[in-house]
């Protein structure tokens, strides 16, 4: 007896969807994603992959493509699951990853991650579902557009000379070497059904055998876009769209290239990782210093000022001292005169998250960073504000304010350029947290040109003893 | 039907709640053993449903249907 009914893959109720009906899709009647989606599903199940598959859900209909497969799941920027795709599939060469997108996400915004992930080979499978419209957002023409056919942002259809002509994206990608499978089918009559559901098959196992890169070109209805009922739509498909979009075979290297897209790729090993990046080296010079406590450090002023190096100063302070830390940079597009500010974690426990919204920290470079950052200073914190620039600085109730005319010492030093290093001294003397000599070390080998080292050393000093002597 | 035709011929079942009413199988079926009802299910749709004679569980019916788990086909 055979029974051919929902495949297992799928999940029995789709529990994410939100509102009743939790067996049905979110599709509307006659849409072509949900014959793709089945098809997809029977595929996993008969190649026995929906444990290890990865389904990248695409900006789009299919946007909550992870309601629907028992299987992994990453959601992508709109345009971007084959780059994502690329990242899963190098990292997890074990996985089987499918980049499922439309034709406004793959041939439009997309177009460039669709390219480039095709011409490295990328060992993954694309559905691409071309529906000739763009469905989720109500309608617009896509580039694959036909000529002459309405949209709502061409209401008195596609013109050649104005928009372009629709694009043929399996023709595209054929002509790149390293794909490997490239064919076009539609979810048009029954025999094109059938012809749709053994590409889809053929695409995985070609990812399977690693033979590298797959691209099925799917026509697809979209009934409400089209304005059209399912039945209409479907023989509009069959008897518009397949001119425009030859159904066929591209490209068939399947057969030659089996197992030769298993790319050396290593997978992701954090200790390689630190080595490549010379992480590990800080940690085995480590120290390995007690931190009094943990810092959450915020480092705000004007571009050029030196607020940003500030922070990787300390940053690799900490690494020295076999502490985890994180540094993220946040500026404007000018090079000099906008706003920047940087945060800096320092912990003796694994940092989740590298953003700092409450600091403990703050060290102010000029006036708006004061006030826009003060106020999230957590009681108890310490606030370390350059006053020879920052004219207006009020206390902050339950908070320590630490004046230093950073700017003006570093100009007394030799250059206004180490203000910020005058400010890591202060850190040093207000915080506690690391000893001078520490931290003197640490900029002797920070520092890249060695006659510059006196004068950073001194500007450190001298932060550091203005502080202690205020005290 | 009898049960002995039952367990011998091919049949479908659709699921009149999880129909959505397209009509995309009953354009598919080369016997055209399937039909749209009159009545109303609970999504409002007008759900479609097999004849109850003559499949012959070619499937064709089931890959034409966009919904997961609207048709079911049992070929003995
Ligand atoms: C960066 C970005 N730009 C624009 C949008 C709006 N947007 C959502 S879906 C979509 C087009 C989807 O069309 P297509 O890829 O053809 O998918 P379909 O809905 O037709 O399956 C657009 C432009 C977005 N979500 N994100
Ligand atoms: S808008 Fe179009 S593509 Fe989106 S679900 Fe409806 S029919 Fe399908
Ligand atoms: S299985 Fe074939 S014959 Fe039976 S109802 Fe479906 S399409 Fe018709
Ligand atoms: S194709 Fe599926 S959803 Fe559409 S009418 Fe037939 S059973 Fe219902
Ligand atoms: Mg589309």
């Amino acid at each position: 007896m055979k029974i051919t009914e929902k495949p297992v893959a799928f999940y029995p109720e789709f529990e994410r969807k939100s509102g009743p009906h939790k067996e049905t899709t979110h599709y509307c009647p006659g849409c072509g994603h949900g014959n793709v989606h089945k098809m997809i599903a029977e595929a996993m199940v008969d190649l026995g992959i929906n444990e290890r598959t990865v389904f990248i859900s695409p900006v789009g209909c299919s946007v909550f493509g992870y309601y629907y497969f028992d299987c992994g799941h990453m959601q992508a920027a709109h345009g971007r699951a084959p780059a994502v795709a690329t990242g899963i599939k190098r990292a997890n060469p074990e996985a089987i990853v499918i980049s499922y997108q439309g034709d406004g996400d793959l041939a439009a915004i997309g177009t460039a991650e669709t390219l480039h992930a095709a011409n490295r080979g990328e060992n993954i499978t694309v559905f691409f579902v071309n529906n000739a419209i763009y469905g989720m957002t109500g309608g617009q023409m896509a580039p694959t557009t036909l000529i002459g056919q309405k949209t709502a942002t061409t209401p008195r259809g596609r013109l050649e000379a104005q928009h372009g002509n629709p694009i043929c994206m399996a023709e595209i990608i054929a002509t790149l070497p390293a794909t490997t499978y490239v064919e076009r089918v539609a979810i048009g009559d029954s025999k094109h059904i059938m012809k749709a559901r053994k590409a889809i098959r053929k695409a995985l196992t070609n990812q399977v055998e690693n033979r590298g890169y797959s691209f099925v070109e799917i026509l697809s209805t979209c009934p409400t876009g089209w304005k059209m009922d399912g039945p209409d739509a479907r023989d509009w498909l069959v008897e518009e769209m397949t001119k425009v979009f030859p159904l066929g075979v591209f490209k068939d290297e399947s057969d030659h290239r089996e197992g030769a897209w298993h790319r050396p790729v290593e997978p992701f090993a954090p200790a390689k990782r630190d080595a490549y990046l010379g992480a590990g080296e800080a940690e085995a010079k480590a120290e390995k210093l007690p931190l009094p406590a943990e810092l959450h450090c915020k480092f705000a002023g004007f571009g050029g000022q030196g607020v940003l190096t500030l922070g990787l100063f300390l940053a690799q302070v900490g690494m020295r001292a076999g502490l985890h830390a994180s540094w993220i940079p946040s500026y404007g597009p000018e090079m000099r005169g906008g706003t920047a500010n940087c945060s800096v974690n320092l912990s003796e426990r694994r940092i989740g998250s590298p953003l700092v919204d409450r600091p403990n920290l703050l060290v102010v470079m000029n006036q708006p960073s004061l006030e826009a950052f003060a106020g999230e200073v957590v009681e108890g914190g310490i606030v370390i504000v350059d006053t020879s620039v920052v004219e207006n600085c009020p206390g902050l109730p339950g908070r320590r304010v630490v004046r230093i005319p950073a700017t003006g010492i570093a100009d007394e030093v030799g250059t206004p350029k180490v203000a910020n290093v005058v400010l890591l001294g202060a850190i040093c003397a207000a915080t506690g947290a690391f000893p001078l000599a520490f931290v003197e070390q640490s900029l002797r080998e920070t520092v890249k040109k060695k006659d510059l080292v006196d004068l950073n050393l001194a500007a450190l000093r001298r932060g550091h003893e203005h502080v202690l002597g205020a005290v | 039907m009898n049960d002995s035709v039952q367990a011998t011929a091919p049949f479908i079942e659709i699921d009149a709640e999880l129909c959505k009413g397209c009509k995309l199988c009953i354009g598919v079926c080369p016997k055209g053993v399937i039909d749209i009802s009159e009545k109303l299910n609970g999504s409002s749709y007008h759900p479609a449903y097999y004849l109850g004679r003559d499949c012959t569980g070619c499937a064709l019916c089931f890959y034409a249907c966009p919904e997961p788990a609207a048709i079911k086909v049992v070929k003995p």
